[in-house]
C-alpha cells in the first residue's frame, strides 16, 4: 500500500464541534424509491411553473381574440374539480387497500379513480374541442396558446396517470401485492395526488382569476 | 408515408458534410463489423449495453463524451480556419454551413461532451466514495445514459440527413421559428435536446437520491468527500433547471409544429420570455457543469498535496451558496435588452456575488497546497493549470457582469473568449483531471504519465494561444458568429487563434496517444493496490477495478477523509484484524430496458423531426410496451453467494497485504 | 478601495469623457497599438478608443474594473504558482504541515477578500448602470437628432423622421449633438452597436428600445449587428459618418433630393431577405413609418423561401452575393 505519510493522530474531523450522530447507513428501498419519486415530482412542478409563468406573461395578449372570461364555463370546471378531488380520495382508499393486501377494495378504489379521471379528461376534451370549433384554438392568440398548453399539459399528465393506473391494476392482478409493486403503487399515488395539487393551482390561476376579469 | 423526408434531404451538393458523414459511417460500420467478426457482440450486450452497474454506465458516459469531443472539436477547427481565411472573402464555408457548424459546436460541447463527461465521472465515483454498492435507481441510470446517447445520435444524423439548426446553440426565436428557419435543423436541435434532457433529468434525480439516501454507516453529511457535495449541488441544479429547458423547448416546438404563439412575432407572442426562460435554465447549467469540476479539483489537490482539504466546511458552504445563487443571475445574459438600470444593476451585483464563494474555493485550494508535499502527477498539473486559468476567466466574467462594461462586450469575441476560458479552463480541465485521476480505479491500470503531461502542456498553452487573441478581437469590436468580415484589425488575431487551435489539436492527439500507449503497456502500469495515488476517500479502499459489488462490507466511516483514516488505523493495528464473516450480496440484474427505450426514443425523435406520424405512434407504443415489460419482470436482483464475495475480497486483501509487506521489507 | 472621489469620477465620466483614464485606456494590454495595423477597409472599432461620451464612460468602467480585479488576481496567481513550486514533494526545505487544514483567520481573510472586491465592484456596477442606462440622456450641443433604426434581414434602415429622409447601411450624424435612437426590428432580433460610440442595444419586432449616444469627433466610424440573425448577418455592418454640425443640414438637403421614396410599399420590398451592398437613400413619405413597423401594422418581414421541400431551406443570404 502506497502509504508514505503518517499523521500524528488519526485524522478524523479536525474541526468538529459537539456531538456527532452517526449516520446509520443506506436507507431501505421503500424510502429510497419514494424519495426519488418526490424529487421527480418537484422537477415536474418546476416544469409546470414554467407554463404558469408563460400563462402569467401572455394572458393579456388576446390579439383581439376572446378573453378568459368569455370562454370559461364555471360549471364544467366545477365538475372537473370535484372529479379530480374525489379521485384523490379513492386513490387514497386504493393505497390503503394495497397496504392491507385487500384486493377487492384495491380494485374498487382504482376503478373509481380511473372512472373519475376519465370523466375529467372527457370534460376537458369537450371544452377544448368546443373552443377549437368556435375558432378559438391555441393558434388564435398568445393567451389561448398559454391556456391550452398549461391546461393541456395537466391533461396529458392525467392521461399518463390513467395509463399508469391501468398498468398498476394489471400488475396487481398478475403478480399480487409484491414488494416492488407496492413501491410502484406508492409512487403512483404520489403522482396522482401531485396532479391534484397542480389542478388546484390551475383552477385558481386560470379559471378563478381568469373569469373574474 | 415518409413525411418531409425524401432524397433531397441528403446534401449531395455539399462535399464537406457528406464526406464527414461517410467517414463516420465507415468508422461505425468498421467497429461494428470488427465486434461481430471477433464475436464480442454477446459480451458487449451482456456486460455493457444492458449493464446497470454504475461503474460501467459511468465509463460509457465518458466514452460518449470523448467521442463527441472529437466531433465538437472538428467543428471548432473548421470555425477557426474559416475565420482565419474569410477576411474580405467568403472563406471555404458558405453561411448556411458555417452557421450549422457553430450551432452544432455549442450544442455538442455543452450537452454531449461536458454533461456526459461530468455525469459519467459522478456515476463512476460517487457510489464508491459513499461506500455503497450502486446508485439509487440502477436501471433508470441505464435509461438515462441511453437517452443521452440517443440525443447525440440524432445530432450526428443531422450531418447527413437534412440539416442542423443554423440559429446558434440556444436557438433564439423568432429566428428559430418556422417562418425564419423552415428547415428541420431546429427540430433536430430541439428533439435531440428534449430526449437527452430526459436522460439528464433521470441522472440528476438518481444522483440526488443516491447522495441523500444511500450513504454507508457513519458517512454523515459533513464527512462526505467534496466531490459528493458538489455532485449533490450540481444534481439539485439539474433537477431544478432541466425541467425549465424541457418546458421552453416544448413551447418552441409547439410554436413550430402546431402554430402556437409563445415566442412568435405575431398574435402576442413574446420573444423576451424565451430569453428569460432559456437563461433561467442556462445559467444554472454552467454551474451544473463546473461544480463537479470543482469537486474533482478538491479531491485532486488534497490527494496530491498529501493533506486534507483546507477549510472543508467553508468549501461546503461555498458550494451550496453557488448552488442557490446561480438561480438568481440569469438576466445578466441580456443586459442589452433595455430592462432598465435597477434591474440591470441588481442582476449585475447578484452575478458578482457568485464570484465570492468561487473565490473562496480558489483560496481554499491554495491553502490546501500550503504546507503540503505536492506530487505533480498529471491530475495535479491539470488542477494547477485550472486554478490559474479559471481566475482569469473569473476576472473577465465579473467584468461582463458590470452592466456598462457588458454594453460594450456583450455577444462579442471577448464574451466567447470568456466562456471558453471558464468552460475549457474549468470544466474540461476538471474532466481531464478526473479522467487521469480515476482511470486506474475504473480499469485497473494507470495512464502513461509522459503522454499525459505532454497533453496537459499542449492543451494549456494551446488554450492561451487560441483564446487570448479572441479577447483582443473582442476589444476591437468583433462580434461572434461572423462567417466573414472585412475589418483588417481583426485578421491577425484570427490567424493567431487558428495557430492556437493547431496546438490544442496536438494536445488532443497526445491525449489519444496516452490512451493507446497506456493500453499497450497496461501490465507495467497495473495498479494492484487499488490505491495508486495514496488517496484519501473510500473509492481507493476497494480494488481497481472494483468488484461488481464495490465493497464486501459497507465500510464504517469515522471522520472526514474516510479511507485515509482507515489506513492510519490499519497501520496502527498492523492490519491485524480478524477475517470477517461474509454474507450474500443482492445486486440488481442487468436489463436491456435502457437500450430498448433509447431505440424507441430514436425512432420517435427521428419521426417527429420528419413528420412521419405513423412512426411516431409506433415508437410511442414501443416505449410503453417496454415500460410494461419492465414492470412485469419477476426477478430484478440476483445473489452473489457469500463464498464468492469472500473469494474476491480475500484475494484483494491478500494482494494488498503482500504489497505492504514488500514495502515493509524495503 | 472605492473612495468617494473615485465614485464621483465614474459618475463624471459621462460628462468628462477624455479626462481621467485616457492614459491607462491606451496602455491597457497595449491594445491601443493595435490601431497601427493596416486598415484597408473601414475604420477600426477599438473599444478603448472611444469617440463619444458613452463609449468613453463604458470603457473607463471596463478598464477600472479590470484594474480593481487585477489587484486581487495577480497576487493570487503568483501565490498559486509559488505555493505549488515551493511545496513540491522534492523540496526538502519546505515544511510539511498535514495538520494545517483549518484556520479561522485564514478563512475570514479568504471570504473577506472576494467579498470586499465585489462590494467595490458592485458599487461601480450600481452607479454605472444608472449613469449609463442606454435610455439616459446624453446632453450635447445643438438640437438633438432623432433617428429611428430598423434592423431588416440583413441591413440597417435609418429613418430621420424630422428630416424626412432615410438611409440604408449608412448613418450620418452631426458631431456633438445628442442622438436619440428609437430601435425596432422588421423580423428577427438584432443588436445595434457602434463600438466607438458605446452601449449596444437589442432590436426586437413589435417593440421599441431606446438608446442615446453622442459622437464627439468628425470622422468615419463603423457599426454592426451584434446578435446573430441569419445567413446574411456578417453583412450587417454599417458606416457611421460623423460630420460637422454645419455640414449636416447640407447633407440632409442633398439627401432629400433623391428620387427614391420610402413608403410602405418600398419598405416591404426592402425588408425581403437579402444583403445590401450599396448605400441607398430615400425621401421619407410618411414620418410615421417607424410607428407602423413597431406596432406591427406592417407585418413582420418574411423568412427564406422554402423551395426544396425537404429539410434544407433555400438560402437567401448566400445567393445575394
Amino acid at each position: 500500500m502506497a502509504m508514505t505519510e503518517t499523521v500524528g493522530r488519526a485524522h478524523a474531523d479536525p474541526h468538529h464541534i459537539g456531538l456527532v450522530i452517526e449516520h446509520p447507513g443506506p436507507a431501505p428501498k421503500r424510502i429510497v424509491t419514494a424519495y426519488g419519486f418526490w424529487v421527480f415530482l418537484l422537477s415536474d412542478i418546476v416544469m409546470f411553473s414554467c407554463f404558469f409563468a408563460a400563462y402569467a406573461v401572455l394572458h393579456g395578449q388576446t390579439a383581439d381574440g376572446p378573453k378568459g372570461s368569455e370562454i370559461f364555463e364555471q360549471r364544467n370546471v366545477a365538475i372537473e374539480t370535484v372529479c379530480l378531488l374525489l379521485s384523490s380520495f379513492t386513490c387514497g382508499m386504493a393505497s390503503i387497500a394495497a397496504d392491507t393486501r385487500n384486493r377487492f377494495w384495491f380494485y374498487l378504489g382504482m376503478a373509481v379513480t380511473c372512472a373519475l379521471g376519465l370523466i375529467f379528461l372527457a370534460i376537458e376534451f369537450r371544452e377544448f374541442a368546443d373552443l377549437v370549433a368556435r375558432g378559438y384554438g391555441p393558434s388564435r392568440s398568445a393567451f389561448l396558446t398559454a391556456f391550452f398548453s398549461l391546461v393541456g399539459c395537466h391533461g396529458l399528465h392525467v392521461s399518463a396517470g390513467v395509463l399508469w393506473l391501468l398498468t398498476m391494476m394489471a400488475q396487481v392482478f398478475a403478480k399480487g401485492f409484491r414488494a416492488d409493486i407496492l413501491r410502484r403503487m406508492m409512487c403512483f399515488a404520489l403522482f396522482w395526488h401531485a396532479l391534484d395539487i397542480i389542478w388546484v393551482a390551475v383552477f385558481s390561476v386560470v379559471y378563478l382569476l381568469g373569469s373574474a376579469v | 408515408m415518409l413525411g418531409k423526408l425524401d432524397w433531397s434531404a441528403i446534401p449531395f451538393d455539399q462535399p464537406i458534410p457528406l464526406i464527414a458523414g461517410a467517414v463516420v459511417l465507415v468508422a461505425i460500420l468498421g467497429v461494428l463489423a470488427w465486434v461481430v467478426v471477433k464475436g464480442h457482440l454477446p459480451y458487449l450486450w451482456r456486460e455493457w449495453i444492458t449493464s446497470v452497474d454504475h461503474k460501467r454506465i459511468g465509463v460509457m458516459y465518458v466514452l460518449l463524451a470523448s467521442v463527441m469531443l472529437l466531433r465538437g472539436g472538428s467543428d471548432a477547427i473548421m470555425m477557426r480556419i474559416q475565420q482565419a481565411v474569410a477576411y474580405q472573402s467568403q472563406g471555404y464555408l458558405p453561411p448556411e454551413h458555417y452557421n450549422q457548424i457553430f450551432s452544432a459546436h455549442g450544442t455538442i460541447m455543452i450537452f454531449f461532451v461536458a454533461m456526459p463527461f461530468v455525469i459519467g465521472l459522478m456515476n463512476l465515483i460517487v457510489p464508491l466514495q459513499l461506500g455503497v454498492r450502486d446508485v439509487a435507481f440502477p436501471t433508470l441510470n441505464s435509461v438515462g445514459f441511453w437517452l443521452t446517447a440517443t440525443g447525440a445520435l440524432l445530432v450526428n444524423v443531422s450531418l447527413v440527413v437534412g440539416e442542423f439548426a443554423r440559429t446558434g446553440w440556444l436557438a433564439f426565436p423568432p429566428l428559430s421559428q418556422l417562418s425564419y428557419s423552415p428547415g428541420v435543423g431546429v427540430d433536430y436541435y430541439a428533439w435531440s435536446l428534449q430526449i437527452s434532457g430526459v436522460g439528464t433529468l433521470v441522472a440528476g434525480i438518481n444522483l440526488v437520491t443516491t447522495v441523500l439516501k444511500l450513504r454507508t454507516r457513519g458517512m454523515n453529511y459533513l464527512r462526505m468527500p467534496m466531490f459528493c457535495w458538489t455532485t449533490l449541488a450540481s444534481n439539485l441544479l439539474i433537477v431544478a433547471a432541466f425541467p425549465i429547458l424541457t418546458a421552453t423547448l416544448a413551447m418552441l416546438l409547439l410554436d413550430r409544429y402546431l402554430g402556437f404563439h409563445f415566442f412568435t412575432n405575431e398574435a402576442g407572442g413574446n420573444v423576451m420570455m424565451f430569453m428569460n426562460l432559456i437563461w433561467a435554465w442556462g445559467h444554472p447549467e454552467v454551474y451544473i457543469l463546473v461544480l463537479p469540476a470543482f469537486g474533482i479539483f478538491s479531491e485532486v489537490v488534497s490527494t496530491f498535496s498529501g493533506k486534507a482539504l483546507f477549510g472543508y466546511r467553508s468549501m461546503v458552504l461555498a458550494t451550496m451558496a453557488i448552488c442557490v445563487i446561480s438561480f438568481m443571475v440569469w438576466l445578466h445574459h441580456f443586459f442589452t435588452m433595455g430592462a432598465g438600470p435597477n434591474v440591470n444593476a441588481i442582476f449585475g451585483i447578484a452575478s458578482m456575488i457568485i464570484a465570492v464563494p468561487t473565490g473562496v474555493k480558489i483560496y481554499n485550494w491554495l491553502f490546501t497546497m500550503y504546507g503540503g508535499r505536492i506530487r505533480f502527477a498529471t491530475p495535479m498539473l491539470w488542477a494547477v493549470g485550472f486554478m490559474v486559468t479559471f481566475i482569469i476567466g473569473g476576472l473577465t466574467g465579473v467584468l461582463v457582469a458590470v452592466p456598462p462594461a457588458d454594453f460594450m462586450l456583450h455577444n462579442s469575441m471577448f464574451l466567447v473568449a470568456h466562456f471558453h476560458n471558464v468552460i475549457i479552463g474549468g470544466v474540461l480541465f476538471g474532466a481531464f483531471a478526473g479522467f487521469e485521476y480515476w482511470f486506474p480505479k475504473a480499469f485497473g491500470f494507470r495512464l502513461d504519465e509522459r503522454w499525459g503531461k505532454a497533453a496537459f502542456w499542449f492543451t494549456f498553452l494551446g488554450f492561451y494561444v487560441t483564446f487570448i487573441p479572441l479577447y483582443a478581437a473582442g476589444m476591437l469590436g468583433m462580434t461572434r458568429r461572423l462567417q466573414h468580415y472585412d475589418v483588417a484589425a481583426w485578421r491577425p488575431w484570427m490567424l493567431v487563434a487558428a495557430a492556437g487551435m493547431a496546438v490544442l489539436t496536438i494536445g488532443v492527439i497526445c491525449q489519444i496517444m496516452q490512451l493507446v500507449v497506456s493500453i499497450r503497456n497496461r501490465e507495467a502500469l497495473r495498479d494492484r493496490t487499488g490505491d495508486p495515488w495514496d488517496g484519501r476517500s473510500l473509492e481507493w479502499a476497494t480494488s481497481s477495478p472494483p468488484p461488481v459489488f464495490n465493497f464486501a462490507f459497507h465500510p464504517d466511516v469515522r471522520g472526514e477523509d474516510a479511507y485515509w483514516d482507515m489506513k492510519i488505523r490499519a497501520q496502527q493495528q498492523l492490519l491485524g484484524h480478524d477475517l470477517p464473516e461474509y454474507h450474500d450480496i443482492d445486486m440488481p440484474r442487468n436489463s436491456p430496458t435502457g437500450f430498448v427505450c433509447a431505440f424507441f426514443a430514436t425512432i420517435m425523435g427521428f419521426a417527429l423531426i420528419w413528420h412521419i406520424w405513423w412512426m411516431v405512434i409506433l415508437g410511442g407504443l414501443g416505449a410503453f410496451a417496454t415500460f410494461v415489460a419492465f414492470a412485469w419482470r419477476d426477478h430484478d436482483e440476483y445473489v452473489i453467494p457469500a463464498a464468492e464475495v469472500a473469494r474476491i475480497d480475500r484475494a484483494n486483501i491478500e494482494e494488498r497485504r503482500n504489497l505492504v509487506s514488500m514495502a515493509g521489507a524495503v | 478601495m472605492l473612495r468617494p472621489a473615485h465614485c464621483a469620477r465614474l459618475a463624471l465620466a459621462v460628462q468628462e469623457p477624455f479626462s481621467g483614464d485616457r492614459v491607462c485606456c491606451r496602455s491597457f494590454l497595449a491594445l491601443g497599438s493595435v490601431r497601427g495595423f493596416p486598415t484597408a477597409i473601414g475604420p477600426p472599432m477599438n473599444l478603448l478608443d472611444p469617440q463619444g461620451p458613452v463609449a468613453a464612460a463604458n470603457s473607463t468602467i471596463l478598464v477600472d474594473s479590470v484594474f480593481i480585479m487585477l489587484v486581487i488576481v495577480v497576487p493570487t496567481i503568483i501565490a498559486i504558482l509559488a505555493f505549488a513550486f515551493w511545496f513540491r514533494a522534492s523540496n526538502p526545505k519546505a515544511r510539511f504541515q498535514p495538520g494545517f487544514v483549518y484556520s479561522g483567520r485564514v478563512e475570514m481573510v479568504v471570504w473577506a477578500i472576494p467579498a470586499l472586491t465585489v462590494i467595490l465592484l458592485g458599487g461601480v456596477a450600481w452607479i454605472g448602470s444608472h449613469q449609463l442606462d442606454p435610455a439616459a440622456p446624453v446632453p450635447g450641443t445643438g438640437s438633438p437628432v432623432r433617428i429611428q433604426a430598423v434592423s431588416l434581414d440583413w441591413k440597417w434602415l435609418f429613418i430621420y423622421p424630422d428630416q424626412r429622409i432615410a438611409t440604408v447601411n449608412a448613418l450620418t450624424v452631426p458631431a456633438g449633438a445628442e442622438l436619440n435612437f428609437q430601435l425596432t426590428s422588421s423580423s428577427v432580433m438584432n443588436t445595434f452597436f457602434i463600438p466607438q460610440l458605446g452601449s449596444m442595444i437589442y432590436t426586437m419586432n413589435g417593440m421599441v428600445t431606446r438608446l442615446n449616444l453622442r459622437a464627439d469627433n468628425e470622422g468615419k466610424l463603423q457599426g454592426l449587428s451584434a446578435h446573430f440573425s441569419g445567413d446574411g448577418f456578417p453583412d450587417m455592418m454599417f458606416d457611421v459618418n460623423v460630420i460637422s454640425p454645419l455640414a449636416f443640414p447640407d447633407w440632409v438637403a442633398n439627401t432629400a433630393k433623391t428620387d427614391a421614396v420610402l413608403n410602405e410599399e418600398s419598405y416591404t420590398k426592402l425588408m425581403q431577405q437579402g444583403v445590401e451592398r450599396g448605400r441607398p437613400v430615400y425621401r421619407l413619405a410618411d414620418p410615421r413609418l417607424f410607428d407602423l413597423i413597431a406596432t406591427q401594422h406592417i407585418p413582420p418581414g418574411p423568412g427564406p423561401e422554402f423551395t426544396s421541400g425537404a429539410g434544407r431551406p433555400h438560402s437567401g443570404g448566400h445567393d445575394a452575393r
